[in-house]
């Protein structure tokens, strides 16, 4: 069994309450931090980690950290992203419905790190019970010293507070969180300046994942170092995987990043297998907006080599071969599910949520969608293929925020892989509607030369 | 858009209020603890929190609820309206005492909440986006809410629900029937 | 204040010039003037925040600065990208821009009406003039287009909310020109809509000026719908004293008469002098304006072509009047 840094502790009875949250060891990095660590020595340590943002798109956090701006007289702001909202990611939400008090404890620690004074934790507006549960757990920890002033008499003070969302999956990318804090529409912003000049209130800002906040506490209290110990590469530590789909046991895992992808899915102490002895159809292994990748490739990369659940081999063969960690949402497809309903669904879900700033998403997601509907409810047409690849590709890249990527490379992977369950759809579309395609054939790939 | 001709306030105490528009002494402080959350002049960061109050209290976001949160927080009703609309959480129009909210996003999808919606559809004689004749119940698909591993799912009010089955869904019918306010949290 | 000196040193297509630091490539492109000027559905230069919506302006930077002369991964949107020093850029040079703006006009035609015979706004539209330059023949779209009702915000100003393509401009301008904005954009995604929400009428005494921001004919001037199509009307330099705004604008005649007035626009199409409602709605008798000389209308567009090629004849009776 895997170690563990974040839910160590989560099936202890209360550890959602204070006292037992203490008593079980809570709060002992910010008591190192405040009496034996400089701000720039929590920055050095996260450094060491190799800890990477969590929220997908695995930026180094201890370099994000050091691109913020320090103009004298500015208030900085550190903001908590969770507004998890990427299908197939929930993991933000077990960890603070069950051990909110980690998550204040990275607060403290990070803004410490970052000179902010004034933190909040963005939360998306459907999960107005676990701002209950934070706001609950926020008072616990103001009326124990933990948060205000001169907090542990080391002059640092930090107020922290709960915004919500209101229903926008927009708001997870950082500069439309940003506008959605100052009570505006969630309408990214145009970079640059980058929030780490121009952020919140067009103060100096950082905007880091719940998991990534929470990752802070294990790598003060054991330092970086050890942190970095865990794991293969650049892929360090350990990283909380939303399981869901046809398995046997879905629910939030935490791996360490050395784990395979086939141990993760078939091993009796994480998703115990496909439900109902059925086979492995597909696999989108870092939320919706990751490829999807075939069964073949699920386990194996193109090349033969075991996949495994870190960073690069998840990324293994580029998007041809190979899909992406991303936010860790780890979505199981049996032999029964349709691909070409799974990509309309997804582009429904993009659809709905574009925020509609931009002309290629705006126009370009509900399309996409149009399409998709008409083939897998047996009115579409070959050439749809074709105009649906098209479509994606002239979204990709070219929007303000990555939204547009994010729709784009669901629409892409599937036609990549599963193109001959496309053109079953249009050949045969009456039993398209009542059967499914079952598995696609195994394709060869020429091994890609870096 | 326009506000209907003979609109009238939703309230939870079956009341109706025209042109009445405050928020109770209790929600009013709470508005105040909220604004102190963000430095002086940036009050409008409590907007989206003091919506979610106002359509608690009020039901639903009419005009002049809109118009009453702009004022309370110094900014344009337009400012209001831009955000209300864009957030798929507020209802800009009437609905039930009761929001049943079924994810049909991938994991959830694969899972059966097909069914779930149909099933709902069947028990309360309402289509998806519709409201049952008396009030209490409006019915509205939505995209993932954070429990794929627990899938199918609905949220009523501010409550989840997860694993649904038919019977699971035969008693939270009934269960919010008996008790409308029980979708908020400690209204139990 | 500092001295700015054009020290930044941009190339785009092949032509070098100088400017200022923070200088955008747009603008950059705009001081060099003719083909490398990407098109601009969004941006406006005199609009706060303006600028990176439309994805038109869309180029290549081929490479990044002479300090870091790697290319940039991405299309960026010229608009709102500040130059470096040694940047080379590719508009019309780089094939992937002209894939790109290709998919953006068709991305921003597939919703609209394309009733440009019946639109006050043809021969001075700036969709039309991008749709002829970059788009495609015919419509890969074959679905229901989305529609809204045209409705009146005011007695001067009718909303074509099914012409628009959400620039944005027309916020940015009740936003920035008048103290109480009164519309803005509704809802979202493709749903998205300019709109007052309730029913509304915009009287501030700047917010004509929507009419001339707004790239497409979603915004018009009810006092001209359907009088002219706007190339049979002749644009004159007129000016008046008037104690709202500078009274300097552009009057469209028919004959002697005045069908429209508008503020004066520049060769991509900006506002760079604003006026107010009375100056374009209510002065429209010869006798409101001093008539200083035909307007020259630098745009390649129906507008402008085939008009001052010729010399006006000097017995023009307007210039003498005046």
């Amino acid at each position: 069994m895997s170690r563990k840094l974040l839910l160590e502790n989560d099936h202890i009875e209360g550890i959602n309450t204070y006292d037992v949250y203490r008593k079980n060891g809570g709060y002992r990095s910010v008591e190192k931090a405040l009496k034996s660590m400089s701000p720039d020595d929590i920055v050095e340590e996260v450094k060491k980690s190799g800890l990477r943002g969590r929220g997908g798109a695995g930026f180094p956090t201890g370099m994000k950290w050091s691109f913020i701006a320090k103009p004298d007289g500015v208030p900085r702001h550190l903001l908590c992203n969770a507004d998890e909202s990427e299908p197939g990611t929930f993991k933000d939400r077990y960890l603070m419905e069950k051990i909110p008090h980690l998550l204040i404890e990275g607060m403290i620690l990070s803004s410490y790190a970052l000179g902010a004074n004034q933190s909040y934790i963005y939360i998306r507006g459907e999960y107005m019970y676990v701002l209950r549960i934070l706001e609950k757990a926020i008072a616990e920890a103001y009326a124990n010293g933990w948060l205000g002033k001169n907090i542990l008499g080391s002059g640092f003070d930090l107020e922290l507070s709960v915004s919500p969302g209101a229903g926008a999956y927009i708001c997870g990318e950082e500069t439309a969180l940003i506008e959605s804090l100052e009570g505006k529409r969630g309408n990214p912003r145009m970079k640059p300046p980058f929030p780490a000049v121009k952020g919140l209130w067009q103060r100096p800002t950082v905007v880091n994942n719940v998991e990534t906040i929470a990752a802070v506490v294990p790598i003060v209290n054991d330092g970086g170092e050890e942190y970095a110990k865990i794991g293969i590469g650049r892929s360090t530590g350990t990283k909380l995987i939303s399981a869901s789909g046809n398995i046997n046991k879905p629910g939030v895992y935490e791996i360490e990043m050395n784990i395979s992808v086939e141990e993760f899915i078939y091993g009796d102490n994480y998703c115990g297998g496909i439900k109902n002895g059925k086979k492995l159809k597909a696999c989108v292994p870092g939320g919706s907006s990751v490829p999807i990748l075939p069964h073949y490739l699920v386990c194996k990369t193109a090349s033969g080599q075991d996949r495994l659940m870190t960073y690069e081999s998840l990324a293994d063969g580029g998007f041809a071969t190979g899909s992406m960690l991303g936010s860790g949402g780890f979505i199981v497809y049996d032999e029964d599910q349709c691909i070409v309903r799974n990509t309309w669904n997804f582009s429904r879900f993009y659809h709905h949520e574009s925020c509609g700033q931009c002309s290629p998403c705006r126009e370009g997601t509900g399309w996409m969608e149009k399409v998709l509907h008409r083939l897998e409810y047996g009115h579409g047409k070959m050439e749809d293929i074709d105009l649906l690849w098209d479509i994606q590709r002239k979204i990709e890249g070219n929007t303000i925020c990555p939204l547009g990527d994010a729709a784009a490379w669901p629409v892409a992977a599937a036609i990549r892989h599963f193109r001959e369950e496309f053109e079953w759809h249009v050949n045969e579309p009456k039993a398209a509607l009542q059967v499914n395609y079952g598995l696609v054939a195994e394709k060869i790939f020429e091994p890609v030369t870096a | 858009m326009l506000l209907p001709e003979n609109w009238t306030l939703n309230d939870h105490n079956g009341e109706t209020a025209v042109n009445q528009i405050a928020f109770k002494e209790e929600t009013l402080k709470e508005v105040g603890r909220i604004t102190s959350h963000y430095p002086e002049g940036m009050q409008k960061s409590a907007l989206i929190r003091v919506l979610h109050l106002a359509q608690a209290e009020f039901g639903w976001l009419s005009v002049p609820a809109m118009d009453y949160v702009a004022r309370l927080l110094h900014i344009q009703p337009v400012e209001v309206y831009e955000v209300a609309t864009f957030y798929s959480m507020y209802d800009t129009q009437p609905v039930g005492k009761v929001k049943l909210e079924v994810c049909r996003t991938g994991p959830c999808m694969i899972e059966g909440a097909e069914g779930i919606v149909e099933y709902i559809e069947q028990q309360l004689g309402i289509k998806d986006g519709e409201t049952t004749p008396d009030g209490l119940f409006t019915l509205k698909t939505v995209e993932c809410l954070g429990a794929c591993g627990y899938a199918p799912m609905l949220q009523a009010g501010e409550k989840f629900h997860e694993h649904l089955t038919k019977a699971k869904v035969d008693e939270l019918i009934a269960h919010y029937k008996a008790n409308p306010r029980a979708n908020y949290m400690g209204m139990e | 204040m500092s001295e700015t000196t054009d020290n930044i040193q941009v190339t785009i297509d092949g032509k070098s010039i100088s400017v200022a630091a923070g200088t955008t490539i747009l603008n950059a492109a705009r001081m060099i003037g003719g083909d490398v000027v990407p098109p601009a559905m969004c941006y406006y230069s005199s609009l706060k925040g303006s600028g990176g919506k439309c994805r038109t302006c869309l180029v290549e930077v081929s490479k990044g600065s002479e300090k870091d002369p790697r290319p940039m991964p991405k299309l960026v949107a010229s608009c709102s990208t500040p130059v470096m020093d040694g940047m080379e850029v590719k508009n019309k040079s780089s094939q992937r821009v002209l894939d790109a703006r290709q998919g953006v006009v068709e991305f921003l035609l597939i919703n609209h009406p394309l009733d440009c015979p019946v639109c006050d706004q043809a021969g001075e539209c700036h969709l039309q003039d991008l749709a002829f330059e970059h788009g495609l023949e015919k419509t890969r779209f074959e679905f229901k287009r989305r529609t809204f009702d045209k409705i009146d915000i005011g007695d001067y100003i009718k909303l074509h909310m099914t012409r628009c393509i959400l620039c944005y401009r027309c916020v940015y301008t009740a936003d920035q020109l008048t103290n109480e904005r009164e519309h803005g954009v509704m809802k979202r995604g493709d749903a998205s809509e300019i709109s007052t929400y309730i029913k509304n009428s915009l009287d501030n005494d700047f917010i004509g000026n929507v009419i001339d921001v707004c790239p497409v004919g979603a915004l018009t001037d009810k006092t001209f719908r359907f009088r002219s199509r706007v190339w049979y009307t002749k644009p004159m330099d007129a000016h008046r004293d008037c104690k709202k705004c500078s009274g300097k604008a552009v009057a469209w005649m028919i004959g002697d008469d005045i069908a429209r007035v508008t503020a004066r626009k520049d060769q991509f199409g900006e506002v760079k002098e604003f006026i107010c409602n009375e100056c374009r709605f209510e002065k429209k008798e010869k006798t409101d304006w001093v008539i200083e000389g035909p307007r020259h209308i630098d745009r390649r567009s129906v507008i402008g072509a085939n008009k001052y090629e010729e010399p006006i004849p000097e017995h023009t009776p307007l210039l003498n009047k005046a």
